[in-house]
């Protein structure tokens, strides 16, 4: 008894375990692999994201200078982001929120 | 057989949809008033082709598929179709990229194991133990974001190493964070241990002896919860020969035995954890190979839930030529099935769990039966 007395008051006091998501959103951690963009001035066009892509979201136009980013298939490994020479693709510390429409992305 | 057949029994379908087991795994039910007489599996509900789909990938892309067969054990998927092709490669793996991958493989049980303690509890109706686990599970789920920037999919692992380091800021994370889990651990134990409730769902359930877990080829803490040492991890693979590892085994033979066995494993785990940062060594994490996969390969290792093989064929080019996958709920499928014989229905529920079925790994083969076809 005396112990589950402690426990209620602890769990009384203690803040609660969950948060008001998504009115009140976690701290991002350093290094969180969210969504990407690409900055085509950047962009040699050399297509090593294309190739190391492993879902195959990433294609990329040498001829007309376009990048196609498909979301929807990316799997966030950020492969692409460490190994592009340019530094074109930047990474943000955001987590794409959900859509209704699976729409590529198209960078030029 | 012949006395079943003069009297009148009752056949209930449990799953694919089922609020106790979130996989799409069937069990047809012969029950004789409450006693369970016949249990017949149905697979096939989530076939996903990956062994197809990682012979038409490239091999550097498969990582990151066979990360994709398992949410709960992605690492350790990575980390088994890595050292496969290491072994028909000429890439060779630093030393403090075996800690590394061992560190991560165990913070993968740790999760695993708190996961699946949480849902037996919801399993047997003990919805408060389920949520105070779940909430522990998080300091896992944290030191694995904190690692990677994803709170599952760990994604470090790449032939030849592993693609992240660990600074000395986060092995302090881990030792606090792992610590505090330690405490936190200290205090949900005794119910599993202890509880009058729950050793009434457990204690003498789900049966399997010693000899029947050998020749049935159960892995994993189903084995071990019937008192047989099996346990990959003693192979030494990535850095386990260096860390005075024994598996854990329980004599009782019933659900209450696979129980303990994935208690005192998390303890292990933290241990291991611990003792791996303890002694891993500067260096680099990752070196190139010169060449594409040529020759046969297999590889075992001890997931959470068992042993997983695979199977590698590579022909010297960018594509494999076969890739197998055996995950371990496929050999405790048959172990299941004779646990449940004799067994009230209201048992159900904790015995089939006891097994920790992974149903998505499991579905490798379709199978066709021409004559009904």
């Amino acid at each position: 008894m005396p112990k589950m007395l402690w426990n209620i008051i602890r769990n009384l006091l203690s803040p609660p375990a969950t948060i008001r998501y998504p009115h009140v959103r976690p701290e991002p951690v350093p290094g969180l692999r969210g969504r990407i963009s690409f900055d085509t001035d950047r962009c040699d066009q050399c297509q090593d994201c294309e190739r190391i892509c492993p879902s195959a979201a990433i294609k990329v136009v040498p001829e007309e200078k376009r990048i196609e980013y498909d979301p929807f298939r990316c799997i966030y490994c950020h492969l692409c982001v460490e190994n592009c020479m340019q530094k074109a693709i930047i990474a943000e510390d955001v987590v794409r929120p959900p859509e209704y429409e699976k729409v590529k992305e198209v960078f030029e | 057989m012949s006395e079943n057949k003069t009297k009148k029994f009752t056949v209930f379908p449990f799953g694919p949809q089922h609020p106790v087991l979130p996989e799409p795994l069937q069990l047809k039910f012969t029950v004789d008033e409450e006693r369970i007489v016949e249990v017949v599996p149905n697979l096939g509900y989530v076939h996903r082709g990956i062994e197809r789909a990682c012979e038409l990938n490239d091999y550097r892309r498969n990582i990151y598929l066979c990360e994709r067969i398992c949410g709960i054990c992605n690492f350790m998927h990575a980390m088994s179709y890595c050292e496969t092709i290491e072994k028909i490669t000429d890439a060779e793996v630093p030393d403090r990229a075996r800690y590394l991958r061992t560190v991560w493989a165990e913070l993968s049980r740790l999760q695993s194991h708190l996961l699946w303690l949480g849902l037996f509890a919801d399993g047997m109706g003990f919805e408060s133990l389920f949520m105070q686990l779940w909430r522990d599970r998080e300091i896992v789920l944290e030191l694995t974001e904190k690692t990677a920037g994803h709170r599952i999919h760990l994604s470090t692992c790449a032939i030849g190493g592993v693609r992240k380091d660990m600074d000395e800021k986060l092995i302090a994370a881990y030792r606090s964070g792992l610590s505090g889990l330690r405490r936190k651990m200290d205090a949900v134990a005794p119910v599993f241990r202890n509880d009058r409730s729950v050793k009434a769902k457990t204690e003498g359930k789900g049966i399997l002896p010693k000899s029947r877990a050998v020749h049935l080829g159960a892995v994993g803490p189903t084995i071990r919860g019937s008192g047989v040492s099996q346990d990959m991890r003693t192979l030494g693979y990535e850095a386990y020969g260096e860390l005075d590892f024994t598996p854990i085994t329980y004599d009782s033979e019933d659900v209450y035995a696979r129980t303990q066995v994935r208690l005192d494993e998390v303890y292990q785990s933290i241990d291991l954890i611990n003792r791996a940062l303890d002694q891993m060594p500067d260096g680099p994490i990752l070196s190139k190979s010169t060449m594409f996969p040529d020759g046969t390969a297999i590889n075992r290792i001890e997931q959470p839930r068992g042993e997983v093989f695979y199977y590698v064929v590579g022909n010297g080019t960018i594509h494999l030529e076969r890739v197998r996958i055996r995950t371990p709920t496929l050999p405790n499928i048959p172990p299941l099935l004779e646990m449940l014989i004799g067994h009230e229905v209201a048992d159900i529920p904790p015995i089939v769990l006891s097994i920790d079925p992974c149903i998505s790994c499991t579905e490798r083969i379709t199978y066709v039966n021409k004559e009904a076809a």
